[in-house]
Parts: C-alpha cells; sequence; structure tokens
C-alpha cells in the first residue's frame, strides 16, 4: 500500500469527554484505501515542545463520504494542541502505515477487547470484520463512567460489554474480570489498550488457546521504519512497530 | 541553469544533499515520498560485520527541538546486506554510500574490503563517532591516536573514497579532521549526534534505557555549524556538513560556512520527502542571489571581514 504525505481539511472536532476528543478529516483527493489497525503520524504545528509527529490509529473510514476519523487521548503538549484544532483548519498527516489485524475464517467467535482509549483502532475493525460478514462481541473497559467513549456506534455492530472500573457502569473492575471472558468460549480475541490489559488478556488467550492479536503503542520517532526506534523484542528477534505492527500475534511477543 | 554538483576527487555528485546515517534506512522506506536517485547520494545506516540487535527500548526521547536516540547500531551484518540489500540499492542512479562501524581496528578494516569489492559503492563513511555502543565507535572518534590509526588502516585497505564521520564530543575538533586528513581520508562529515540524556520526572527514570544517547534535530545546529566552519578552513578535502538541517536555509548555513555539501538526517522523519525539496531550494536559493554555481557561496563568510577585532 502506497503511503502519502498530505495536507488534510479538518471536517470536526468532537469533545467525547474530559480527555477525549475525535478529530474528522477530509481528503481533497479520494482516501487510499485503508486497514483496521493501521495509524497516521501527524504533524502538530503551533506546540514548539512537540518535535516529531504523533501517531493515531485510523478509528473509523467513510469512503462515501472521502472522511475518516482519529480518536485522540489528551496525554500531552501534542495532543492538547489537537485537541484545539477547528473544523476547516488543515493538518498535515503520513498514512496509512503500519500492518492491520488479520481477517477470520467465517463462523468464528471474535472478541474486540479494548481499555481506555485503546478502543481507537477497534471501531473500524468491527465495521471492517461487518463487511466481510464477520459478527464480534465488543468489550470495552474504563476507569470510571465518565470515561466512557460513546459506544452507540458500537452497538449498532455488535453486542457491547462494558467493565469501569469502579462499577460506575456495566460490570466492577478490570476489563480482564468482566463475566463475559468467564462464560463465552471466543475463537479470537483483537486487544487494544494499555500494556498491563493487553499482556492479562495475552495470558487468559495463551491458557485457552485462543487466537489474539494486539496493537502496540510503541513511542515512533518516524512510523516507516528508518529510525529503528520503536522495536519490540519478539521471537523472531526485533521488529518494528511501525512496519512489521503495530499489530502483533501475541504468539511472537515476548509477554 | 545553476550548477550544484560537487565532487570527492573524481567521484561526482549531482547535487550536494545527502541523507545521514541512521536516518534514511536503505532508501527503500522512502520510495513513496521521493526519487531517492534524484538526491545527491544516499548514506545507509550503519553496517557492522556481525548482526546487531542493538539496545534495549526505549531507544528514543524526545526533547526541546530535537531527539535523543540509543539504537546501538541494530543491523544485520555485512552477509546480510551482501546478499539482500545490495542488489537492491544499486538499482539507484546516485551514490550510495556504506557506512562501517566496529568494536576493533580489524572489524572496520574488515568490512572496508569486503565493501570494496561491491561495484556500486564508490565510497564508505568511516563511523568512528557513534555514542550508542559499549566498545569502539565514539572510544575512537574521541581519542585522536585512534582516530589516526583507524583512518590509517581502512586507507590502506579501501581504495574508493574514504569519507570520515567526526564526533563532536571533543574539545578540539580541527584536531581531528586534521589527523583524519592526514591519515589518507577523502573528506570529512560532520557531526554525529551529541552525547544527551533525559529524565522521565514521572516515573524518575531515565527516558533511554541506555540513561545517555545521542541528541539530533534543529538543537544541535548552531554546533555543528560552528564545528564544520572552524573544520573547513582548516583542511585541505571536501567537508560534509550534518546536523540539525530542516530546511534550505539551514542547508545555505552550512554552504556559507565552507561545507561542501550536506547530510540531512532527523528532518526526515517529519518530512520524508525534504531532502529533495533542500535540493531544489538551494538551486532557487543560488538563483535568487544571481550565483550559477554552488561553489560561489562554500566558504564565503571567510572571505568577508568579521565583526571581532
Ligand atoms: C501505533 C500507535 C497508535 C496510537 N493510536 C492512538 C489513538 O488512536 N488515540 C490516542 O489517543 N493515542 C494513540 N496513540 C498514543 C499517542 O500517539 C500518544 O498519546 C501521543 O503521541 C502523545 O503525544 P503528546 O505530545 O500529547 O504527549 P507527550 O508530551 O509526548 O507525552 C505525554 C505522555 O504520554 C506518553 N506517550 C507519549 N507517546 C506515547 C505513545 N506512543 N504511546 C503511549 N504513551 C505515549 C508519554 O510517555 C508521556 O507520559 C498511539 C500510539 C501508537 C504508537
Ligand atoms: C535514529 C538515528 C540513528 C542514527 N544512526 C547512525 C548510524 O548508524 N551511523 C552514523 O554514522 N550516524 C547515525 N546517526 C547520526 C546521524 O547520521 C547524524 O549525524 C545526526 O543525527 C545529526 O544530524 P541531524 O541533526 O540532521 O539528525 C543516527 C541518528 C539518528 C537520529
Ligand atoms: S518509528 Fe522509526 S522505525 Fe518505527
Amino acid at each position: 500500500m502506497t503511503k502519502r504525505i498530505e495536507d488534510l481539511k479538518i471536517t470536526e472536532n468532537t469533545r467525547l469527554n474530559k480527555d477525549i476528543f475525535i478529530l474528522g478529516l477530509s481528503g481533497n483527493s479520494s482516501l487510499p484505501e485503508m486497514r483496521p489497525g493501521q495509524f497516521a503520524q501527524i504533524k502538530v504545528e503551533g506546540s514548539p515542545g512537540t518535535f516529531l509527529r504523533r501517531p493515531f490509529s485510523i478509528h473509523d473510514v467513510d469512503y462515501e463520504r472521502n472522511t475518516f476519523r482519529l480518536l485522540i487521548q489528551i496525554a500531552g503538549d501534542g495532543t492538547e494542541t489537537l485537541s484545539k484544532l477547528r473544523k476547516g483548519d488543515t493538518l498535515n498527516l503520513i498514512y496509512p502505515l503500519g500492518n492491520s489485524f488479520s481477517v477470520p475464517e467465517k463462523n468464528k467467535r471474535i472478541l474486540l477487547a479494548g481499555g481506555g482509549c485503546g478502543v481507537a483502532p477497534l471501531l473500524f475493525l468491527a465495521k471492517y470484520l461487518k463487511s466481510h460478514g464477520l459478527n464480534a462481541d465488543i468489550l470495552l473497559g474504563y476507569r470510571n463512567s465518565e470515561r466512557i467513549i460513546e459506544s452507540g456506534e458500537f452497538s449498532a455492530i455488535g453486542n457491547v460489554f462494558i467493565a469501569t472500573e469502579d462499577g460506575s457502569e456495566g460490570e466492577k473492575g478490570l476489563l480482564t474480570d468482566h463475566p463475559l471472558l468467564k462464560k463465552e468460549s471466543f475463537d479470537v480475541i483483537y486487544c487494544c489498550g494499555p500494556v498491563t490489559m493487553m499482556k492479562t488478556v495475552a495470558v487468559y488467550c495463551r491458557k485457552r488457546n485462543i487466537s489474539c492479536e494486539v496493537s502496540l503503542e510503541n513511542l515512533m520517532g518516524c512510523g516507516i521504519g528508518a529510525c529503528l526506534c520503536c522495536v519490540v523484542e519478539t521471537t523472531e528477534g526485533n521488529m518494528l512497530t511501525c512496519t512489521d505492527g503495530p499489530v502483533f500475534n501475541i504468539n511472537v511477543l515476548k509477554w | 541553469m545553476v550548477n550544484l554538483g560537487f565532487s570527492i576527487g573524481d567521484l561526482r555528485f549531482k547535487n550536494p544533499v545527502l541523507t545521514a546515517s541512521g536516518t534514511f534506512g536503505y532508501g527503500s522506506e522512502f520510495d513513496d515520498f521521493l526519487d531517492v536517485s534524484l538526491l545527491g547520494g544516499i548514506i545507509l545506516k550503519g553496517t557492522t560485520l556481525e548482526p546487531r540487535e542493538g539496545n534495549a527500548y526505549p531507544r528514543m526521547a524526545e526533547t526541546p527541538s530535537g531527539m535523543l536516540n540509543s539504537v546501538g547500531l541494530q543491523n544485520k551484518g555485512i552477509e546480510f546486506f551482501e546478499k539482500n540489500i545490495y542488489p537492491r540499492v544499486s538499482s539507484y542512479n546516485t551514490n550510495v554510500i556504506v557506512n562501517i562501524n566496529g568494536n576493533h581496528i580489524d572489524d572496520y578494516v574488515g568490512l572496508a574490503e569486503r565493501i570494496s569489492r561491491l561495484d556500486k559503492i564508490p565510497a564508505i563513511e568511516l563511523n568512528i563517532s557513534c555514542p550508542n555502543v559499549k566498545m569502539g565507535g565514539m572510544a575512537f572518534g574521541t581519542n585522536l591516536g585512534a582516530t589516526r590509526d583507524v583512518t590509517r588502516a581502512v586507507r590502506a585497505v579501501y581504495p574508493k573514497k574514504l569519507i570520515v564521520k567526526l564526533s563532536p564530543n571533543v574539545t578540539d575538533i580541527v584536531s581531528f579532521a586534521q589527523a583524519a586528513e592526514e591519515e589518507g581520508a577523502d573528506s570529512i562529515s560532520l557531526i554525529n549526534t551529541l552525547l544527551g540524556m533525559a529524565i522521565d520526572t514521572g516515573s524518575m527514570k531515565p527516558a533511554l534505557s541506555t540513561i545517555t544517547g545521542g541528541l539530533s534535530g534543529p538543537a544541535v545546529k548552531p554546533v555543528a555549524l560552528r564545528m564544520v566552519w572552524q573544520v573547513a578552513r582548516s583542511v585541505r578535502i571536501p567537508v560534509i556538513g550534518i546536523g540539525g538541517i530542516m530546511n534550505t536555509r539551514d542547508a545555505v548555513e552550512f554552504f556559507l560556512a565552507g561545507a561542501s555539501a550536506v547530510q540531512i538526517g532527523t528532518a526526515s522523519f517529519i518530512d520524508p520527502g525534504v531532502s529533495l525539496k533542500i535540493v531544489g531550494g538551494i538551486s532557487d536559493y543560488l538563483s535568487s542571489k544571481g550565483f550559477s554555481d554552488i561553489k560561489e557561496i562554500i566558504g564565503i563568510i571567510n572571505r568577508q571581514g568579521t565583526g571581532k577585532s
């Protein structure tokens, strides 16, 4: 897939909660084909402390309207600056980058598990699987109900289960404690979120021989395989999160 | 038409913009963003005799106007290079240069001998300035005797063009440049990264797994420019300026200070097409100033009076 560097127009900037917002982007030429799991490297203008680009997963794509969306959590200066963008502003992106989640065979029981802003790539994935005739259950974990990232879009696609650490919505506890994981037997789990959560899910999957793919968020210098800064140790030696990943099957990770 | 060409001895470069080792992969990472063959040359990522896994993650930390890295020369070794990379890079219609690294003088010599047999590699860049390896690297580039020894040893076995890449982590950069020139270097490139560090106050730990790393980007440019100026007026061989070049203006500063060519490093991470834009930019700059050849501006500041009394 060819990568592009392009100025795109902001079509929306919607606050979902205190720290999380959605940026809509539209291309002047038609969008390249994108796959769930892939990401974009964004140049942050107007933030002197932000020198390198910032990576964000593709959250949702609408080829008909020629738009796509990113779901971003404010984590520091770069994301803070992005949160202030307005409709009509331009943003420079390098995209689409990285590999993507695999598509399982028909009749597999699929779970998408997302923690915090790790839900970002999962909406695109859920829609993509649906378009391939595959249904997935969706399990989302948050710290509390205030942190919940609008789940209406997910519930339009599949059954949504929620866990909050304080029990303010859904099941109380960590995502990995959710009864769904005890009750159901899944064949495939796709996971994105904090590393500790992904590691717990990986252990769960290993025990039960469930195929599991996780999306990693290593620090990136370039996003295109040139700097070798984003390495992850694997059973096949060092791999690059930006080009060999960000999606990895847990079988190759040394977790 | 403006003439942008430059040469190291009889090796011609179509323009004076090259890409810096470790920041441009093997070129193909950039094929979607620019036509690599239109650059003056590319310096491939640091190569060693044996494969190296490099240092543990995290290997990168952003710092004000720059970044620290401690990649530690991750590469698959010379044999993999000869078999898998060389056939691919030889199709680029520009000068493809290999950056060589070692723990011992013998490593550098072994690499130079093997690379001298590769027809399409007209030059090597001797990296005696990597701050991210325990042995070798910067240990050569910060010791005058070692700089002489390694340059002499490689010169003895390598008949093509030898570029020696200097470390800025020394007090008297000129003496290192002169030592390399005396031992037979055909060109000097500088600077490699400046040794630095950063600490994460949240976790109270160093930002890099190696604690210290190499600083690059605009933060190092004034230091790089000063060193290039000092070296260019003290040696007769061409000097290649490196360090924090983000755009045409930065590149032109290096020419005015005496560099015959420049390398673009960290800037390619932010704009992977920037090196080619700088080629066009230099041409426009020269035309706008009424020059027809880049040579006319190289080291021009030395021909004017200085403000110092
Ligand atoms: C492939 C990939 C996909 C990603 N997708 C998304 C996404 O869809 N939505 C989203 O909100 N975030 C995503 N991230 C994380 C996002 O890139 C970082 O949060 C962002 O770069 C922080 O920038 P900043 O300038 O605001 O913060 P900084 O000031 O750079 O850092 C603030 C804090 O965030 C931490 N941080 C910085 N970079 C990262 C990183 N790459 N991963 C984790 N923590 C980091 C720092 O350690 C620091 O503690 C993704 C990261 C990767 C590598
Ligand atoms: C991630 C990274 C990897 C590098 N690897 C090498 C290397 O393998 N060999 C080398 O001689 N220099 C290496 N360098 C140094 C650059 O070639 C260059 O000298 C330095 O970054 C300063 O230029 P810049 O500020 O334009 O990046 C590396 C720099 C970076 C940022
Ligand atoms: S971020 Fe540069 S190689 Fe992955």
